[in-house]
C-alpha cells in the first residue's frame, strides 16, 4: 500500500515509485463547502514545493491547490474539471487533483503523518 | 461597534450555521446542508432566511409625507395604494443609489425595508425631508423572515389563514398567537413566497412552526445565488452611489408619472440618460464551460479591449452554470455579444445573457 501524507495547506499526497499523487483533503472539502469549479495544471509544467499548482473553487470562493512536494506534472485529473462535486464526495479517493514525478523525496518525508495531521486540524479549526 | 445579532441567533446556531459578520451583525452563511442544498430546496420545496437585520422604518404623516419622500424616491408614491408595494431607490443629487429598497404603503404612511447596511445613512437622508409634522421610526423591535418556494403558500396559509390571497406585491395585516404581523407577497429569489415582519417576541414560534413542515434554514450564500439567478441586484456590489438607476437598467422602476414630471433628486441628470442613454449598463453574463467570473473579473470585447467589469458572479445551481451580472459599455449590451472575461490572469469566452437566468412566474 502507498504511502499518505498531509500538508499544512491540506493537501495529501500519496506516492508509488517517484510518481506522487496530490489532493485535498476531506477537512478541506468541509472548509470549503460546495464545489463547483476545479483547474488542473497541464502535463510537463514543473511546480516548486508549496507554490500554486491547481485552483478550486466553491459557491463562495477560489482558492489555490499548493503542490507539497516539486516536480513535473505528468496528469491532471480531468474528472474533476468535468464533475467538480466529485471532490465534495471523494476527495482523497478518486478526485486527486494532479500526478506529479517527485524531485525531492525528502519533501514527502518532511510532510505530516494521518495522526500528525488530524492533530493538525483539531488545533486549527479553521 | 458592537458585533449585532438577531433575535433567531441562538436558533441560527442550533441548526448548525456558520456565521459571518455582514453590515455589522453576525449572520448565518450556510446550515449543515451547504449552499447548493440549501438554494435547490428553495427552488424545489420551500426556504427561510433570516433577514432581520435589514432595516424596517416605519414614516407617518400626511400628504406632505408623501411629497417629501418623493424627493428622494422616484416611485409614484402619491398612486401607491394601501398595502402595496413597490420597488425604488433612494437617491442622490446625481442620481446615484443611496440603496435600493421596497416601499410599501400603510394606514398612517409608508413603510420602507432598507439595506441593513445602509440604514442608518438612509435615514439621515430621508430626514432631511422630512418635516416635524412627520414621526418615523426604525422599528427594532421586530423581525423579518422570508419565506420563499414554491410550497411557501401551502405552507404559511395553514398557520395564517388568508395569506394565499395576496398578490405579488401586496401585503397585509394578520393575526398570529395573540400579535399583529404584517405579511407581504414578495422576496429576493425569483420564487413565490412572504416576507414577515413579526415581533422579536414570537418570531421563534413561527420560526418553529416552519421547521415542523420542513422547510429548511438559508443562509446569506445561498441568497445569493438565488438572487443573482433571479438577475436581482446586491447593493454594495451591483448598485452603489456612483450608479444611477438607468445604468443599472432599471428605468422600469422609476414610475412613468416620475420620468416625465420629475421633481426628485438627480431628475436632471436621469431625464438627459433617459433621452440619450447611458455610457455604461449593466448586464446578465453567462461564462462559458465552467469558469466563474466573480466581482471585479474584468470583461473585454472580443478584440481585446478592455468593455466593463463584474459586479457579481457565482455559480447558479439550478441553471447549473455559472452566472454573473456586470456592466459593460452600452454597444456591447446586446443579448448574445461575445466577449471575453479575465480570470486569474486568462482570457475566457463568454456571452451577454438575457436576465434572469431563471425565471419563475409570480402570482399575479
Amino acid at each position: 500500500m502507498s504511502e499518505k501524507k498531509f500538508s499544512k495547506k491540506h493537501e495529501w499526497v500519496s506516492l508509488e515509485g517517484d510518481i506522487a499523487t496530490v489532493g485535498i483533503t476531506k477537512h478541506a472539502t468541509e472548509l470549503l463547502g460546495d464545489i463547483v469549479f476545479a483547474e488542473v495544471p497541464d502535463p510537463g509544467k514543473s511546480v516548486e514545493k508549496d507554490g500554486q499548482a491547481a485552483v478550486v473553487e466553491s459557491t463562495k470562493a477560489a482558492s489555490d491547490v499548493y503542490s507539497p512536494i516539486s516536480g513535473e506534472i505528468t496528469e491532471g485529473n480531468k474528472a474533476i474539471v468535468d464533475d467538480p462535486s466529485s471532490i465534495n464526495t471523494d476527495p482523497e479517493g478518486a478526485s486527486w487533483f494532479f500526478k506529479l514525478k517527485m524531485k525531492d523525496k525528502g519533501e514527502f518525508d518532511s510532510l505530516m503523518s494521518k495522526e500528525e495531521y488530524d492533530k493538525f486540524c483539531k488545533d486549527n479549526p479553521n | 461597534m458592537e458585533v449585532q445579532k438577531t433575535a433567531l441567533y441562538q436558533i441560527h446556531k442550533n441548526l448548525g450555521a456558520k456565521f459571518v459578520p455582514f453590515a455589522g451583525y453576525e449572520m448565518p452563511i450556510q446550515y449543515k446542508d451547504g449552499i447548493v442544498k440549501e438554494h435547490i430546496s428553495t427552488r424545489t420545496y420551500a426556504g427561510f432566511f433570516d433577514v432581520s437585520h435589514m432595516g424596517q422604518f416605519f414614516l407617518e404623516g400626511d400628504e406632505t409625507l408623501t411629497e417629501a419622500l418623493e424627493k428622494i424616491i422616484p416611485a409614484d408614491l402619491k398612486s401607491l395604494k394601501l398595502n402595496h408595494s413597490k420597488y425604488s431607490f433612494l437617491l442622490n443629487n446625481d442620481g446615484g443609489i443611496i440603496d435600493d429598497l421596497i416601499v410599501t404603503k400603510t394606514k398612517k404612511g409608508f413603510c420602507i425595508i432598507l439595506n441593513a447596511a445602509c440604514k442608518e445613512n438612509d435615514i439621515k437622508q430621508i430626514s432631511k425631508f422630512l418635516g416635524n409634522n412627520h414621526k418615523y421610526l426604525l422599528n427594532n423591535d421586530l423581525s423579518l423572515i422570508a419565506l420563499q418556494g414554491p410550497k411557501s403558500v401551502g405552507i404559511l396559509e395553514k398557520l395564517i389563514p388568508g395569506v394565499s390571497d395576496l398578490k405579488f406585491m401586496t401585503g397585509n395585516n394578520f393575526n398570529y398567537d395573540n400579535d399583529n404581523l404584517y405579511i407581504t407577497r414578495s422576496g429576493y429569489t425569483g420564487e413565490d413566497g412572504f416576507e414577515i415582519s413579526i415581533s422579536n417576541k414570537k418570531v421563534e414560534k413561527l420560526v418553529n412552526f416552519l421547521i415542523s413542515n420542513e422547510v429548511k434554514p438559508i443562509g446569506l450564500g445561498a441568497r445569493d445565488t438565488l438572487r443573482l439567478e433571479a438577475g436581482l441586484c446586491l447593493y454594495g456590489h451591483d448598485l452603489n452611489e456612483k450608479i444611477n438607476p438607468i445604468e443599472a437598467n432599471l428605468k422600469w422602476a422609476i414610475a412613468k408619472k416620475r420620468k416625465n414630471v420629475g421633481g426628485f433628486n438627480g431628475w436632471d441628470k436621469i431625464k438627459s440618460l433617459l433621452d440619450n442613454g447611458s455610457e455604461k449598463i449593466r448586464v446578465g453574463i453567462k461564462p462559458d464551460g465552467k469558469v466563474i467570473a466573480r466581482e471585479n473579473t474584468k470583461i473585454f470585447s472580443t478584440d481585446g479591449n478592455e468593455i466593463g467589469l463584474v459586479t457579481s458572479g457565482t455559480f447558479g445551481p439550478s441553471v447549473n452554470a455559472p452566472v454573473a451580472m456586470g456592466y459593460v459599455k452600452s454597444n456591447f449590451a446586446k443579448v448574445g455579444t461575445l466577449i471575453k472575461l479575465e480570470v486569474r490572469g486568462k482570457k475566457y469566452g463568454g456571452k451577454v445573457s438575457e436576465l434572469p437566468f431563471y425565471k419563475k412566474n409570480y402570482v399575479k
